[in-house]
């Protein structure tokens, strides 16, 4: 193949921001920040991917859906390859994906609050310990609970609104 | 002298295939023992509170398995390594075999795991080997909601009704004596702190001791002091309850050998 026929890299990126997450649908695997690379290898499309958690079950599906995709584009060679460090965060979801989460329902992760930090913060008995204030997606009320601190998947946690009184899922930060 | 360092290579190797096992095997037998709640927990939310716990736990294991198949050379992978081993070649914590008992001690062995398995990710993201260092940071994260979900359960229900308080005391009781082997140093501990590839387990317990004070403390719960405690696990020598995990965890891979779909 010529390399003048090959797709261009902002061609590839383009299709797979059309590219769904399996289990929220309405964002895709760009928006989720998952795909860390792509570029050529001699005849072969390498897209390097980070896994979101480490059981995510998703991870499978969302392969099989970037391979899937690019060979409707006419790209046959394509090599998936898992790149764990530096390790996901939910900082890597884009401004659009955040505004597609509350429009699908999902309260959208609040940065800079990482389970880890508000922990030892909380052990050391310092204000940043105390729980979050998710703003309810569908009222943007502040007065919300939290139910769970895992909701439908590991990467949510379940919240209800005290005002609209609605149960919603909330993106943890990671 | 080539011969020395080649000999020298070797035993990092073993030891470090020994060490990822530990790594691995607590996270699968544990993982697997919170997934018998599935279906059976106390209330929706718990139930798919410790499913997905476990589902990180699993997904964790394929990590560490994973690696320690690579490091060990012989073409075995992360399910050749949890399905095709028995009992005497598992390397993880006495803890992570326990029973699951009432949902209080479920509860308490998390968060006794969780404090150590964090703090023990936490050195490892030092770790001198890129691989180790790099499924540290990733499962660290992962981690840290694990035990901030269990530490907020055992001063809740530690701090709760005379009866929740009752039954955590008891299972802090039943489970302690099996918390000093976190810390204990096997013969290849030395080997793989020298080569800055994972901190000797003593040097996690200060902080532990600290961390699981300051919960048990908030849980009024007061944290359990020396007394006798188990050991032998990280050698291979597991209490009578991991040959029923296994039984139940490896039953298919056993009757059905190579099945897969």
């Amino acid at each position: 193949m010529a390399t003048a026929l090959r797709p261009s890299i902002e061609d590839v990126w383009n299709w797979l921001s059309h590219v769904p997450d399996p289990e929220i649908p309405v964002i895709s695997v760009t928006d989720l920040g998952i795909i860390r690379d792509v570029a050529w290898d001699r005849e072969a499309l390498v897209v390097t991917v980070t896994p979101t958690y480490s059981g995510c079950p998703a991870t499978a599906v969302i392969n099989q859906d970037i391979e899937r995709a690019l060979k409707e584009k006419g790209i046959e060679n394509v090599r998936l390859e898992r790149r764990l460090s530096p390790a996901w965060t939910t900082d890597w979801i884009s401004a659009e994906g955040r505004e597609k989460l509350g429009n699908y329902g999902i309260a959208a992760p609040i940065d800079g609050t990482t389970a880890e930090g508000r922990l030892m913060e909380r052990i050391a008995g310092l204000a940043g310990g105390a729980p979050l204030t998710v703003q309810c997606p569908r009222c943007n009320s502040g007065r919300t609970e939290k139910i769970s601190q895992f909701g439908s998947t590991p990467c949510k946690a379940s919240y209800r609104c005290r005002d609209c009184l609605e149960p919603f899922d909330y993106f943890k930060c990671i | 002298m080539a011969q020395t360092i080649a000999i020298e290579a070797a035993v990092e190797r073993s030891a470090l295939f020994e060490f990822l096992l530990g790594m691995g095997d607590n996270t699968l037998v544990l993982g697997h023992r919170l997934s018998e709640w599935c279906g059976h927990s106390p209330a929706l939310e718990e139930d798919i509170a410790l499913a997905n716990t476990a589902l990180d736990l699993i997904g964790q294991t394929q990590l560490w398995l994973g690696l320690a198949g690579e490091v060990e050379g012989k073409g075995r992978n992360a399910d050749d390594l949890a399905f095709l081993r028995d009992v005497r070649e598992f390397r993880n914590l006495l803890l992570a075999e326990r029973p699951n008992g009432d949902y209080g001690r479920t509860l308490m062995r998390q968060f006794l795991f969780d404090a150590w398995h964090y703090l023990a990710l936490k050195g490892l993201r030092a770790s001198s080997d890129p691989r180790i260092a790099a499924i540290a940071e990733k499962t660290s994260k992962e981690v840290a909601y694990h035990l901030e979900r269990s530490r907020d359960l055992v001063i809740r229900l530690g701090d709760g009704t005379a009866e929740s308080h009752a039954r955590m005391k008891k299972a802090l009781d039943e489970l302690w004596s099996y918390t000093g082997e976190m810390f204990v140093n096997e013969a290849h501990d030395a080997a793989l702190a020298a080569a800055g590839l994972a901190p000797e387990p003593e040097s996690l317990e200060a902080e532990w001791n600290t961390l699981v004070a300051e919960t048990l403390c908030a849980a009024t719960l007061g944290k359990p002091q020396g007394g006798y405690m188990h050991r032998g696990g990280k050698r291979g020598l597991h209490t009578e309850h991991l040959g029923y995990v296994l039984a139940e965890m490896q039953f298919l891979q056993r009757a059905y050998p190579g099945a897969s779909w």
